[in-house]
This record gives structure tokens, sequence and C-alpha cells, in this order.
């Protein structure tokens, strides 16, 4: 595993992180030449989604940089990020990927220091983990999938533009969510989402009984049917015959006859 | 031609250096014209001489090359090469200034800077440029990146023009360009005001004949060295020996060399030698494996932003070995090694060492022409024949409308140079103000690209050395020429010089390219050159995308050329990925608020305000104190004659005075909102202020002493403490014991706050005169009275005072012994403890930063250094700026500094300030959140994440409501595009797609 080198991608923000690698340069801070950097205007652009995509297509790391807590050029830009971050994480762990693939510092325009060992040190922990298994695991590649559609799910979304107002301002009945409470609440929301998702992407050619989807989505058979009963109620999925006693449910692909 | 047919403010401004362009710059961003005069066939002066420039180590060429470009194709400034003033007449705001202009013999009109007549010019001299090391042609460009780029002909060594034979490059040049009947020509030019930035000249070292310069090949002066070490200099900038070219290891670096000196008539301290020389034995170095500097010093004065730090990693990262209390007393080569050995004391003891070469740190000396100018102009010169200034008038020549900027009032760094530039620049409006005018550029008819294939140039950079070094660019431009869609790759030395901004717009025309990649250094300071670059050919501006191939890459895998390479190619295969998907943008206007707001009632924050109330504009002091003044209140020691109580009074009135400034007492800010041109500034009292720009001017403070018993024994008092005493009377003591450094250059505090060692020598000196038998010993680590300061260093030594030099981490130890103190130190001259018996202990006490810098950074969203100051958006070229557009700053809230550096700085920020208040309309960002309202449900989720209320619910039929984005407010962070639920909202130029497809380009190929 010493040869191996991981090809890792970097997304700065223009404001801080990325003015931190130029000043890692302008110092000549020496680092591994693993990470290819890509500029956003604030780490706030980065959505779970997008992050999925990539690893997707196989890198082995991305870092997320932005500037710190309270520096963010965009006032509030990185706190999103650190929660969408979070949630992007939930997902990788959901679909079987390391979520320590993936992480967010805060490095400010005077950190030059900072920046060249923060890419220093996160080539060593890629590197220790290993190339990603993306392109050569099958299963993975399909929990991936899976783990992109969920991420633009509506709900989960809407949750990612939400959270500094339930934690700050309170729901619709004026009730203030505490950060730990909301973290719960978008953990359950990301396992429950993509559980669904899972669901109706295994069905949506074939009919499968609760047993069956349970053991390819590694879940006990009675969260699988927790889930089918919403999607029933949503009119996403149906039973489509039934063999001996076991019912097989299919999706309903909308549009579809 | 230069009679202005209309009547508009112009300015002249002689002097065509980084401090004049800076002041040409802002007066012609706040619309005023500028009529540039330079003596050289182009412009850049010194700075473009520099390799490095310290303590970032940027590349000088690289920062300074944008500028002079800027500068070279602003159409408010005329730009007058070759030429020199000989005579003012009249009196601000009508002078009439005669102008001679030397014949070029090259048309600039015509002159393509081809470079064809270089090569069949028969006839040499030195070059100049290069300190006469190499030779360059009778007909040149002073040195590549040149602005103009225009040949000219040196009438001295032409044969055609000395012997009336040749003329080779007449039959040579393509463009006719060549005109040997030019004749010089005397103009007359109306302007308002003179600004004055004529430079400096380097000490002639052949005058310290005991170092035999000129005569052994291996001593060179740190100006030769710079070239040395550049890219483009002599040597390519390989470190090595004019006598045998051989790489030397052991380089010395000898300070003082022309400064500080009586025995060559130059008192006075050079201010920046200290600084470069360091840079240079840290830059030598880098550049060769093994090379051993070591530096002899008599005080090392790091006494800027971040220059204490710089010392310090220079010792102890680079290793660099330095002496401190030296003068090298004489140098002999040995003739068959061309080795040089030096003779030096240290301390008590006198050595010689060998070394295989030497650089002598050589001093500022005014410019070769400062009498003939202040003749021809009619203004006074001071006893050094610099530019005569006072402290509370730092800009102000001694005739009113001509003002000056840069060395030529006293030796400087850059940073200072380009403060006082902006300032200068304030002043000279102040005379011109009222004929001001909103230039609107010629827009040029935009290529059209949508439907068609793209067709990408791609160019990379060797930034001299600084990729070509570490990066095979040769290689990365062959492999760009396989990337898909790419129609076009080249190399450049310098991507950013202005030849080579003609060559791609050249390319984007005759190869029809319809996107641009630039791989060079960073997009945060030169994307918009290049991107004004394509505008100027009709190509939008935003079809250009930057691979950073230095910043991120040369100089941070210096050892690994190979896999820098190797992150080259992928950086710019990233970059070619996206421009592949990139689409035109167009930039909304907005109109600005001209007025500005300046926090903080001190020297710095009232001096800018009347500078911008000068001019016409609104001004909102905020300040928190019950009383103007600031930290000026304390200070008692008279200038020029002038008590700064006395001028504060005077300041204070002005400002009651003027109806333009209205000053919040007892107020401090509580938020700030909105951006350039609008922001809102909330205080504690209530109020809301609406302006276009905002300087930040909160000063700083005295730091509290916990040590020396300071409180405990009321035998030891602060400078602040002694100066009061004084007032009431003279010091009755038999001995006083000075201590420097008190919460400065320590673990808590590491800086320096530059102005505690000339305070403690004056005060040194007042003690002395009022009482002569007092003993009076100053205990320091170094002196840093640097400047014209030194004048004081040196006065109080002819007085008697005493200085004791300690060591680093040695600090004196202050003891009660009796009723007395006593005071132990371990002397480094004398190398043994020496014990003193005082009546008073003076602390000379730091500076340090407002303690609540970071809530108003946090309001304000701009970054503080790590010592806790407010940290500028470029700490060489942009000193008063913050990143963020709008804001400025001034004064000891950026750092420590003397009352006239701070006003200097001060009218610095009120000039950038007003580039901004003084347009009518300002353009806004191109990148912005766009709404597909087919797609959008109105959650609302944007709404509530965008901090800066850009995006609104619009009712656009009854009960259907979509979200709308106010593309003048939004900053395009890309926030409200994250939320929405159902992907209603793309960023431009930051679109899913063009993200996904620089992203998985890293692997291998561009893919859709």
């Amino acid at each position: 595993m010493t040869d191996f080198e991981p090809r890792l991608l970097g997304i700065l923000c223009n404001w801080c992180s990325y003015a931190g690698a130029d000043l890692a340069g302008v110092s000549r801070y020496q680092y591994p030449t693993n990470l290819r950097i890509l500029k956003v205007m604030c780490s706030t652009r980065v959505t779970p989604n997008i992050l999925l995509e990539m690893f997707k297509s196989g890198v082995d790391g991305v870092l997320v940089g932005g500037c710190h807590i309270g520096d963010c050029h965009y006032i509030t830009g990185n706190y999103y990020t650190e929660k969408r971050i979070a949630m992007a994480k939930s997902l990788m762990k959901t679909a079987g990927l390391e979520p320590e693939r993936l992480s967010f510092y805060g490095v400010s325009a005077s950190e030059g220091k900072r920046f060249a060992d923060l890419v220093t040190d996160f080539v060593e922990t890629i590197r220790k983990l290993g190339p990603s298994r993306v392109t050569t695991d099958e299963k993975l590649r399909r929990r991936l999938n899976v783990a992109i559609e969920t991420a633009k799910a509506y709900r989960l979304r809407l949750l990612n533009g939400k959270e500094l107002s339930l934690v700050q301002a309170g729901n619709v009945y004026n009730k203030l969510i505490d950060a730990k409470k909301l973290d719960t609440i978008i953990d359950r929301a990301v396992k429950e989402e993509f559980e669904r998702n899972f669901i109706l992407q295994l069905t949506k050619d074939r009919p499968l009984s609760v047993r069956e989807m349970a053991e390819e989505l590694d879940a006990p058979p009675d969260e699988v049917l927790e889930q089918i009963v919403v999607l029933r109620s949503k009119n996403l999925i149906a039973m489509d015959t039934i063999v001996g006693v076991t019912p097989k449910y299919r999706a309903i692909v909308a549009g579809g006859c | 031609m230069l009679e202005m047919t209309e009547k508009i403010g112009s300015v002249m401004v002689v002097g065509g250096g980084i401090s004049g362009v800076q002041t040409a710059l802002d007066l012609a961003e706040s619309g005023f014209k500028v009529y540039m005069i330079e003596r050289k066939p182009s412009i850049g002066g010194v700075m473009a001489q520099l390799d490095k420039t310290f303590p970032t180590n940027d590349c000088s060429m690289c920062i300074l090359s944008p500028k002079l470009v800027e500068a070279a194709r602003n159409p408010m400034i005329t730009m007058m090469t070759l030429s020199e003033v000989v005579g003012v007449s009249g009196e601000a705001p009508n002078f009439e200034v005669t102008v001679k202009q030397h014949p070029r013999y090259v048309r600039e009109d015509r002159c393509v800077g081809c470079g064809l007549c270089i090569e069949k010019c028969p006839s040499k001299t030195v070059n100049e440029f290069d300190m006469g090391m190499v030779q360059r042609k009778a007909i040149f460009v002073p040195y590549a990146q040149a602005v103009p780029t225009k040949y000219s002909i040196d009438e001295t060594k032409c044969l055609f023009l000395t012997k009336g034979r040749c003329g080779n490059c007449k039959k040579v040049c393509p463009a006719d360009a060549i005109d040997f009947e030019m004749k010089e020509i005397i103009e007359k030019v109306h302007v308002g005001a003179i600004v004055l930035a004529p430079g400096f000249e380097i000490f002639d070292a052949k005058l310290k004949r005991e170092y035999g310069y000129g005569e052994f090949k291996n001593v060179l002066t740190s100006l030769e060295f710079e070239r040395v070490l550049s890219a483009t200099g002599p040597y390519q900038g390989h470190v090595v020996r004019p006598s045998d070219h051989r790489t030397p290891v052991r380089v010395a670096f000898l300070s003082c060399v022309g400064s500080r000196d009586d025995k060559v008539g130059n008192d006075y301290c050079s201010s920046v030698c200290c600084m470069y020389g360091l840079k240079q034995a840290i830059i030598a170095g880098e550049h060769t494996a093994g090379l051993k500097p070591t530096m002899f010093f008599m005080d090392v004065r790091a006494f800027g932003k971040e220059f204490e730090d710089y010392r310090a990693r220079a010792e102890n990262e680079y290793g660099i070995k330095i002496f401190r209390g030296t003068r090298v007393a004489s140098i002999e080569e040995d003739p068959e090694t061309k080795n040089l050995w030096i003779r030096y004391s240290n301390g008590a003891e006198s050595n010689t060492e060998e070394f295989d070469m030497v650089v002598l740190l050589v001093g500022f000396e005014p410019p070769a022409n400062a009498y003939q100018l202040s003749k021809a102009l009619d203004f006074n010169l001071n006893n050094y024949g610099f530019a005569e200034t006072s402290v509370f008038n730092p800009l102000e020549t001694s005739r009113a409308g001509i003002y000056v900027t840069g060395a030529f009032s006293a030796p400087k760094d850059i940073p200072q140079s380009v403060a006082e530039a902006s300032g200068a620049a304030s002043k000279a409006g102040g005379h011109v103000y009222k004929n001001r005018v909103q230039y609107v550029k010629a827009e040029v008819p935009e290529i059209q690209v949508e439907g068609q294939e793209p067709r990408i140039g791609v160019f990379v950079c060797d930034c001299g050395i600084n990729i070509l070094a570490t990066v095979n660019v040769p290689k990365v431009v062959e492999y760009a020429k396989t990337l898909p869609n790419v129609a076009w790759a080249e190399e450049g030395k310098y991507a950013c010089s202005a030849d080579f901004q003609e060559r791609i717009k050249q390319r984007i025309t005759e190869q029809k390219l319809n996107r641009v990649v630039v791989a060079s250094c960073t997009p945060r300071t030169h994307e918009p050159l290049f991107q004004s670059t394509m505008e100027e050919v009709g190509l939008n501006p935003y079809l250009f995308e930057m691979a950073n191939i230095r910043d991120h890459c040369s100089w941070v895998h210096q050892h690994e050329p190979e896999k820098a390479t190797q992150k080259s190619m992928d950086l710019v295969r990233m970059a070619v990925a996206k421009s592949r998907l990139l689409e035109p943008l167009k930039k909304s206007k907005l109109g600005v608020l001209h007025s500005s707001v300046v926090i903080g009632g001190g020297l710095t924050g009232m001096t800018a305000a009347l500078d911008m109330a000068a001019q016409g504009f609104p001004v909102h002091i905020i300040e928190r104190e019950r009383e103007l003044g600031g930290n000026m209140k304390n200070i008692q020691n008279e200038e020029g004659g002038i008590r700064p109580s006395q001028y504060l009074e005077s300041l204070v009135s002005r400002i009651r005075e003027d109806d333009k400034i209205t000053v919040h007492m007892n107020a401090s800010v509580t938020d700030v909102s909105g951006f350039v041109g609008a922001f809102k500034v909330k205080t504690s009292k209530g109020d809301e202020i609406e302006t276009g720009a905002i300087v930040v001017a909160v000063g700083g403070q005295q730091y509290k002493p916990k040590e020396y018993m300071y409180g405990q024994d009321p035998k030891v008092v602060t400078q602040w403490e002694l100066e009061e005493k004084m007032l009431k009377g003279p010091v009755h003591a038999k001995s006083v014991v000075m201590i420097q450094c008190v919460g400065s250059r320590n673990k808590e505090a590491p800086y320096c706050s530059r102005v505690c060692c000339t305070e403690a020598v004056k005060n040194a000196i007042n003690i002395k005169r009022t009482s002569p038998s007092t003993d009076v010993y100053i205990l320091h680590k170094d002196i840093r009275t640097y400047g014209f300061r030194e004048d004081y260093y040196k006065r109080a030594g002819e007085l008697g005072v005493k200085f004791i030099r300690f060591n680093e981490n040695a600090d004196p130890k202050v003891e009660k012994q009796g009723a007395g103190l006593s005071v132990m130190v371990d002397d480094v001259i004398l190398g043994e403890t020496v014990r003193l018996q005082p009546d008073l202990v003076v602390l000379s006490t730091g500076i340090r930063p407002n303690h609540d810098n970071e809530k108003l950074a946090k309001f304000l969203k701009v970054p503080l250094s790590k010592d806790g100051y407010f940290l500028e958006a470029h700490m060489k070229l942009r000193p008063v700026d913050f990143a963020t557009s709008g804001i400025y700053l001034a004064g000891l809230a950026h750092w420590p500094k003397f009352m006239d550096e701070a006003i200097a700085q001060a009218s610095g920020a009120a000039a950038r300030a007003m580039t901004i208040i003084s347009k009518d309309e300002l353009t806004g960002t191109a990148f912005v959140a766009v709404v597909d309202e087919t797609k959008c449900k109105a959650c609302g989720t944007c709404e509530e994440v965008c901090a800066f209320k850009a995006v609104s619910m619009i009712e656009i039929s009854p009960g259907v409501s979509k979200a709308r984005v106010n593309p003048m407010i939004c900053k395009g962070c890309g926030g409200c595009g994250a939320v929405c639920p159902t992907g209603a909202i793309v960023s431009t130029h930051f679109t899913d797609k063009q993200l996904l497809a620089a992203a998985k380009s890293i692997l291998n190929e561009v893919t859709e």
C-alpha cells in the first residue's frame, strides 16, 4: 500500500481557505502533491449530492475548506457547510464508504502553514485508508447511487436550509430545537430517506419481498416494512404479486403504466 | 495636443515607479486626468528590478506588472516617458508645467515591440537594468516586461545618430517605426496639482574604498545581487560568482553600506536594508543548496508588519548566521581564489573570516536630479538632500500644491510608499475635485459564442523561473494541446506582462478562440488582468479559467519536479474541463452613496475624514470616547516645534467647523450590513448611517506592563509617564535606566512596536539637556531609530547616553535594593553582567492591538493578523485596502507607527475610499444565483438562508409566488442553490455541471 498515491480533490472558498493555500505557496511550505484544488466562492456552495457524485467518480478523498466559523465572507455560509458535510458523511457511512474520506476545515487567509499541515495529514489519512473501492466494488457503487438520489431528496435539502432558523428562531410552533436534537433528526432523516430510495431502486425492475429487500439493504425486515408503509401511503410503491403467503412489492414509476 | 478641450481636473505625477503609478491609478480611478512624467523609456522603477519582496517573498514583477499594465491601459492616464520637468509657473490649482521630452527615435504609435531591430543593431553598451552586469544594444527596451513595450534608441551609442552610418534598425523594422529625425520637444501642461515620486538613488559603494567594490569582482551591491537572484537577470536566477561563475557557499551580507555613516556623509538609516538583506539571504539559500549566508548588522531593524517574524525565521529556520553590533572594518581579496577576507569586530574581539562572495547592502540617497527638480519646481530639500516634509504634513513639500510620495521624502519600503502614494492622490485631488469626470469605458462589441463549439486557448506561464524551475512547462503546453477543444496552447515567460497581453489578444483573434485558460499564479490577484485583456478584443471575461500552478504547485512542491509537472497537467485539465462548459455572463450596475464612515476619531480617523470632506464628501466619524484625539492626547514630545496637543486642538476645531463632517461621540459600531457603495452602519447610539465606504481607524493601545516591578515601585514608570513628569520640570535623578522592548519582541507579543526606540532616545536627550549630570542608560536588543530618526540616536550618543545591548532571551532584572532599585543586565559587548543602581527605571512599553478588534472585524467581515491587528488585502501593494471592497484601513489599527506615518496612511485610506464614493455607479458581480421559475415551488428556504437578503418571494400572479434574486445584492455564494429542494437555483460560473466536470477530470479524462 506504500506506493498508493491518493487522488484528492480540494474544494476551497475564495476568501479564506484558497487564500490560505496561496499563502502556503508564498511562504514555500511544502506539502504532498496529491491535492487538486477547485475554487468556489463559498464553501456553502458544496452540497452532499455533488460531493457524493465526486466520490462516485473515484476520487480517494475530498477536502473542503472554508473560513473559520464566524469569519465567513458570506456571514453564515460555512455554518451550513458544516451541517451539510455532516449529512454527506452520514450518507457515505450509510452507503458503506468511509466518511473519513471527506473532511471540512476552516483555514484563514493567514494560515498558510496550517493549510500545508492539513493537506499533509489528510494525504496520510487517505493513504492509510487505501484507494477508494468505488470503482471496483459493485455493491458500494449501487449504494452510492442510492445515496446520491437520497441527497437530492426534497426532505433532506429542505432540512439543509432550515437548520439555522430551527436552532435560532424556532419551528412553525415557535419551538426552539437544540442543535444536538436537530442532528439526531437529520441522521434519522438520512437513514429513512436512504432506505426508501434504496427500496424504490431495488423494486424498479422486479418485485421483491420484504425479506429479500432486507437482505439487500442490510437492515432488519421490520424497518423495511416501516418504509414500505410510508412509500405506499405516498403512492410510490404497490403490492405486485403474492408468492405463497409472501407479498412482493414493486416501485411505481412515475409516468409509467 | 495635451491641452484639454474640456475642463477636467488634472494632476501631474513625476516618476513612474510603484509610488507614482499608485498615485496615478488612484487619481484616475477617482475621475481625474493624470500626466505621468518618467525620465526613463519605461515605467516600473526600482521595484521592477527586484526579484522578490519581503516579508511575503512575493515575486516582485508578478505583483507589480498588473499595476503597470493597468496604468498603461487606463484612458485617464497620459504617459510621457523620456521626459522631465524643467519649470513650473502659476500656483495650485493653475500650474503650468514645462516638460522636456527627449526623442525616442522610435514612434510609439507604430512600434509593436517585435524585437527584430535588436538582432540587427551592431552597437553594444552596458545594460543599466541589470546593473551593468550584462550588455544591451543601442536600440533597446529596459526589460522584457517593460511598460510601454516600445523600443527606444540610446542616442549616445547609436552609430547612425553619432556617426551617420548603419541605420539597420530602420531597414528591418516591419512597422516603419524608426524615426532618426525626432527632436526634443518642449511642452506646456496645465495641471491643478503636482505629485513628486522620483524615487531614490542607491549609494555609490565605490566610496567605501575599504570594501573594494569595483575592484574585487565578487563584491556586489545588493541591487546587483537582486538581479543575480532574478530569473530575468544576468545568470537566470542562479547564484554564481562574477569572477568564475562558480556557485558560492559562504556569502557575507554587510549592512549599513552608505547609511548611518558620517564618513560618507549619510548619517541617516536607510530603513529597508536590514529587511531586504534578510530577504536576499533567505532567497539565495533557497536558490542554492548548501549556501551559507552570514550577515553583519549594526542593529537588525525589523520594525514593520510581520518583519520580526521574518527575522526569526531567517535565523531559526533558514539557519542564517547573524552578527549584531558589528561593522565590518575592511575587505581583502585573495588574488588567486578571488575569495574575500572580512575583518570585523565582535564584542571586544576582532576577527577575520573568509567568504566566497560579499553583498553590500547599500543605502538610499536622494535621486540624482533632486537638486535640479527642487530648483525647477521651487521647493525645499532637507539637510540630507531629500524633499523636505514635516511630521504633521508628511506628504506636502514647501510649495503649496506640490506633494511628495515614496523614497523621495525619506528612505522607506514599498508598502509605506504605496500608502503615501494613495495619500498624495488624496491631497492632490483636493485641488481639482470640482472638475471630476466620470469615465465611461468604450464597449467593445462582444464576440457571440453561444452555440459554438468551444475553442480553448491555453497559456502556460514560466513566471520567470518561479514555475519553470520546478515544472516542465513545455511538457504541460504539449499536454494541453491534446485536451479536447483546446485549439491553441503556448508558453509565456511572464503571462502577466504587457507584451503577453498583446499576445493573448492576437491569439484570440487569429485562432478564433472563445475560451481562455491561463495556467500561472493565483486568480485572486491576476484574474482581473486577463479578463480585461479578453474584454479588449470582445471576448466575454467569464469565458476564462485559471490553473494555479505556482502558488498551489511549483512553490509547494519545490523538490518534486516530476510530480509537480504531473499535477500541473492535472490542474490544466481541470481548468479546460470547466472552461468547456463556461457561459458568457453580464454584470449588473449599482448606484453609489457619495459618503463615508470613519470608525475611530484619533489622529488617523480625523485626518482621513478631513481629506474626504475636503473633496466635498460627507463623512461620519464614530468615536467611542467622549472626546476626539485617541492616543495622541498622551504624546508630549514636540515635533518641528509644534506640540502634538497643539496640533490636535487645531485638528479637532477643523473637524468641528467642517459642515461635511458629523461626529458620533460615545458611540461604537454594533452592526454593519450592506456592501461596497451601500453599507449600513449601526451604532450603539441607535444611529443607522448609510455610506458608500468605511475607513477603519480604531487605533491601538499602549501595553500595561506587568514586569520589572511596574506598579510595585513608584520609581518604575513608562515613557509616557516620564514625559508627563518632565512637563513639570527636569527629572531629579543621578541615574536613569530605560529598558526597551517591554511587552514587545517577547513570547506574548513577538513583534516590534516600532516607535519605542525613538521615543526612549528622544526622552534620554531631553533628560540630558535639562540635567546633563544625570547618567542615562538605554538597555536594548537593537536600536531601531530608522530613517532620519537616526539623528536622535547619534545626538543621544554625543550627549553621553549609554547604550547597553542585551540578548534576545536575556531580559534585564529589576530588583529592590534597600530603598533603591538594582538593575542587572548581561551586556553583550562587554560579555559580562552589569549592575546599575538607578533612581528611575523607565519602561519602553510596546503597542498592542485594541482588545475588541475581533468584534469589529466580525461586523465588517475582514480578517485580523495573528498579532491581532487588522490584516490588509496585500501586505506589499494593497497596504490600506481590505479584500472586501469598500473598506479601508489606516493607523495603529494596521500596525504600530509614528504620527507622520499614520497621517500619510490616513490620507491613503481616504484616497482609496474616494475611488469608490466618487463614482456614480459601480458594477456588481457576475456570479449570481439564477432561479428557474418553472421549477421553483416558493418554499422560501432560499430566502431564509440568504444572509444578504438578496432573495425574496414575489407574487408573480394571483396566488403564485416565485423566488426572485436581486443581482445587485447577490454575492454569488451559492448558498440558496445548495438548499433549493427542487434544484431550481443555479449559481452562475459555479454550476453543478461545471464543478463536477472539473472535479471528475482530476482522475483522468475530460468528460461531459
